[in-house]
């Protein structure tokens, strides 16, 4: 899916060559400031590399649109973005970036079990706790139905009982339909559990293994 | 109808002693502005005389250069000091913008209010067209100012906000939308309040000054409603042009966010 030759960012990666799956599930672990997150926004476009190649589905990242790109490789930073709004309208606001159609009520709350996210649709965002953020966060992109999900540390404010239960429901939701995901994860156990792939960056390099 | 009473020179003197009260009362109660006082007072002086003197020489002396001069003499003034009253450092491209939005907002709107709606003539009568010029150019500046520190704070303090929308396949402009919004929205508030307090709770200047050289006040509300609207429109027009033109500054071509 993702092919990364020679990849310089700055002084924070330098990436020989990465392979990332398609339709697989790769789990990017790494010390804290290995430059895990920077990887999946190079990814994202959401900055761009100084050197060498990224190529995605055959195409150079500099050939392909920034914005159509984000549309089909979404990412989810570290912190979940909360909009100003009710937990519907943080669910939708993907879609309205993303100009694709709106979705009913009922695949809404599909999602909002999916993520196991208990509470109205009409409550407001800002009131929810952090894991509870999170997991709104987690079901927005996931509305969004894009063929690649770049996820940062999509746990972390969340219990293991609930890490495992809500992750497991992405991993299976992606599987079922093809898509390609790549998870940053501090969580071991996350990427024993679900990981087709395992990367490992240390000091912006990968690390064979 | 009576014309306006002629000020003698000691009779300008005798109100001067306002300030002499003012620092009698900053001396015996020892705060420290004495010498702000004197300077301020010094400098309105200073020029309002001098500006007296190079009007009274316009008006008599009427000609389309002298026209254009004064009011690119106050444009240049009004952006020198946007920038200066926006705290945080300027991008030459924001520079730019508002040096653009500033010119062409104000003159479009300057040039239908004398032609259109007050229908001057010749066109550059300096009389009606730099007193009004001067109005439309200060209320913008506020306004131009306000907008343009809201939307260089509201990229700053939302930066995660407008990341995040961009990681979702958000355009930009789709991103940064709130932040343009209040922007604008900040900026024409000062505006919209002054036009509910009007003719309550203040008579606005230009309409005080009309009414004491013995205009009608039926007249003078009429100007007054009408550099009103004047004002709103070129507000709007200027500060609309920044913030619009203004966020794509902070957007490089790739459609990353880039605050320098």
């Amino acid at each position: 899916m993702f092919c990364l030759r020679g990849v310089r960012y700055r002084d924070i990666l330098d990436i020989e060559r990465l392979e990332i799956p398609e339709g697989k599930v790769t789990c990017i672990v790494g010390e804290s400031g290995s430059g895990k997150t920077t990887l999946l926004r190079l990814l994202n476009k959401l900055i761009s590399y100084d050197n060498g190649e990224i190529v995605y589905k055959g195409r150079s990242l500099k050939d392909i649109d920034s914005v159509e790109l984000r549309r089909r490789v979404v990412m989810l930073p570290q912190t979940p973005p909360i909009f100003p709004g009710t937990v519907r309208d943080n669910l939708l606001i993907g879609l309205v970036f993303s100009e694709k159609p709106l979705v009913g009520e009922e695949k809404l709350l599909e999602i909002m079990e999916m993520v196991h996210l208990d509470k109205g649709l009409d409550e407001d965002a800002e009131k929810l706790s952090g894991g509870e953020k999170q997991r709104l966060a987690l079901g927005r992109v996931l509305l969004m139905d894009p063929e690649v999900f770049l996820l940062d540390e999509p746990s972390s404010a969340l219990d293991e009982d609930t890490e495992e239960v809500v992750i497991g429901s992405l991993v299976k939701y992606a599987g079922e339909r093809g898509k390609t995901v790549v998870m940053v994860t501090h969580s071991k156990q996350v990427a024993r559990s679900f990981s087709d792939k395992i990367v490992e960056i240390n000091h912006g390099r990968v690390v064979s293994r | 109808m009576k014309g306006i009473i002629e000020l003698q020179m000691w009779q300008v003197a005798v109100a001067y002693i306002f300030i002499v009260i003012l620092l009698f009362i900053v001396r015996t109660r020892g705060i420290p502005r004495e010498k702000e006082i004197l300077v301020a007072s010094l400098r309105m002086t200073l020029q309002l005389v001098l500006t007296g003197y190079i009007l009274a020489y316009i008006f008599n002396n009427s000609h389309p250069l002298y026209t254009l001069l004064a009011i690119s003499v106050m444009e240049a003034f009004a952006i020198y000091n946007t920038y200066k009253r926006v705290k945080t450092p300027l991008s030459p491209r924001l520079r730019e913008i508002i040096a653009v939005s500033m010119v062409t907002g104000t003159l479009a709107s300057l040039f239908y209010f004398l032609l259109v709606v007050v229908r001057i003539s010749p066109w550059y009568d300096p009389r009606y067209v730099i007193p009004i010029a001067g109005m439309l150019i200060g209320n913008s500046m506020t306004g131009i100012s306000l907008g343009v520190s809201r939307l260089v704070d509201g990229m700053r303090t939302q930066q995660h906000l407008v990341e995040a929308a961009l990681m979702l396949g958000a355009t930009p402009g789709a991103a940064s939308k709130q932040i343009v919004n209040a922007s604008f929205d900040a900026a024409i508030l000062p505006t919209i309040n002054s036009m509910v307090g009007m003719g309550i709770v203040f008579l606005p200047g230009m309409m005080t000054g009309q009414i004491l050289s013995g205009v009608s006040p039926l007249t003078a509300i009429e100007y007054q409603i009408a550099i009103m609207l004047g004002i709103l429109g070129s507000v709007a027009l200027t500060v609309v042009m920044s913030v619009q033109l203004g966020y794509k500054t902070f957007f490089n071509e790739e459609c990353q966010l880039d605050l320098q």
